[in-house]
């Protein structure tokens, strides 16, 4: 026994002398840049698309309109862009979005930076695709508040129909072909070359060491434990989990996912956001309660405020001052560069 | 009346080893099984295999469960006490989806 022991810590010690940290038991990183066991990291290029909406740059082009066109909502002056505004990382840089009448909603506006990549949208999941999605704020009274059969009258009778029958030659102008189009432009919003990225392609100087432990605190379970739901590739789990926010303390909290899977685990569970382009999206959490990433890190390491219901996932965690900064320089690490966006001219 | 105890008790006894378990794990936030076909009465064992918490349940009418949520290592029984198609699902992931056919 003691001999197994001994063979076990040399083992070990020779795992640490060589780099190598398990993050748990299912997988096992080397923080070498370019490092074969990063590599699951790394999205595809290509963002997947339904077979029945192949992204083409047609479909794009006509989303990419109608995705600005404030005359998809009811008073004329909301576009999808309004609450998914480029220049605030594809959010609105609010705690919760505003909607019809600037009516102030329960929900912080989630970026659409990666959703292509998610088997899941919204946060309380109960739509399945972009697709699936894409009517709804038209169609909510509380967001764009539009009659859809006057919008649909609108694309037939306008410029648009021209740009529709490019995109879908075989299919009618309708909710369905709108749909399409925009889920095929939000397909195109994309973040994959942050220095992350590029570390893990082997890119030794992208991340500073400082970045590097700093993923190393994401990834061990005992210390950030982060991975646990911000998992591989696109750091999401694509799953649903009570974090314990205060929030949910309210008399009347906001259940999301146990609105649509009544287990009880689900109450005040919302989905895991991404985290790649963290820096141009704050405050953070589905109640916009974070201003900071740092003061995301500090919810995280009291385990939960409240711990009524909350994820078994969750645990209280104890991190130095440096480990602490380190998590914070490792996000800002997952930001692609900004690059210039071009606006569509708007068919009349 | 002695001779209908014992009738009893060995169809009860023969019920019993009839029904079987089958195991079916959650590994890499995925059932290992998208399917098992088994009998009115037969177990179903979910393993967690993950280094993290999973949940299992199922709305569906022919039966209806919630497992609430268990760590790597654990497992949870579940007897199939009706013949139907079950879908089954873990409420924290839910691209983690498979179906018991139970059978008469």
């Amino acid at each position: 026994m003691i001999k197994l022991s001994r063979s076990l810590i040399f083992f070990c010690s020779m795992l640490s002398l060589y780099g190598l940290t398990f993050s748990s038991f299912a997988s096992q990183y080397v923080f070498e840049a370019g490092h074969p066991s990063l590599q699951r990291w790394l999205l595809p290029e290509e963002v997947p698309a339904p077979d029945n909406n192949k992204t083409t740059p047609e479909r794009v082009e006509l989303g990419k309109k109608l995705f600005f066109d404030t005359r998809l909502s009811g008073d004329g002056n909301m576009s999808c862009a309004t609450c998914h505004n480029p220049m605030f990382g594809w959010s609105d840089g609010l705690a919760t979005a505003k909607g019809f009448k600037s009516m102030v909603l329960g929900r912080a506006t989630p970026t659409i930076v990666n959703t292509g990549y998610n088997s899941i949208q919204m946060w309380d999941g109960r739509k399945a695709t972009l697709e699936d999605q894409a009517m709804g704020p038209m169609e909510s009274h509380v967001e764009m508040n539009m009659s859809i059969p006057r919008l649909v009258e609108f694309l037939k009778t306008s410029d648009y129909a021209k740009s529709f029958k490019k995109a879908y030659p075989d299919e009618p102008i309708g909710t369905e072909t709108l749909a399409k189009a925009l889920a095929a432009f939000e397909r195109t919003v994309v973040s994959r070359n942050s220095p992350f990225d590029r570390w893990v392609k082997g890119e030794k100087d992208a991340l500073t060491p400082a970045q590097i432990n700093g993923f190393k605190v994401f990834v061990d379970p005992d210390k950030g434990n982060c991975e646990v739901c911000h998992s591989a590739p696109n750091f999401t789990d694509n799953g649903f989990h009570n974090i314990g926010l205060p929030s949910y303390g309210a008399e009347t909290p906001d259940m999301g996912r146990f609105e649509f899977v009544p287990i009880r685990l689900m109450k005040g569970a919302f989905k895991t956001p991404t985290v790649r382009d963290i820096t141009t999206t704050a405050p953070y959490f589905h109640d916009g309660s974070a201003r900071t990433l740092e003061d995301v890190v500090d919810h995280y390491i009291t385990g939960g405020v409240v711990k009524t219901n909350v994820s078994p996932n969750m645990k209280a965690l104890t991190l130095t001052d440096k480990e602490k900064a380190d998590l914070v320089a490792f996000l800002e690490a997952l930001t692609s560069p900004q690059k210039p966006f071009t606006l569509p001219a708007i068919p009349l | 009346m002695k001779a209908l105890f014992i009738t009893l008790l060995l169809l009860i006894v023969s019920a019993t080893a009839i029904a079987k378990t089958v195991e079916v794990a959650q590994k890499d936030k995925e059932f290992t099984v998208a399917e098992v076909e088994i009998n009115k009465g037969d177990v179903v064992r979910f393993v967690n295999e993950d280094p993290f918490f999973h949940n299992v349940y199922s709305l569906s009418d022919t039966k209806l469960f919630d497992l609430g949520s268990f760590p790597k290592g654990e497992y949870r029984d579940v007897t199939f006490d009706q013949a139907g198609t079950v879908e089954v699902e873990c409420a924290i992931h839910p691209a983690m989806k498979m179906k018991v056919i139970v059978k008469e």
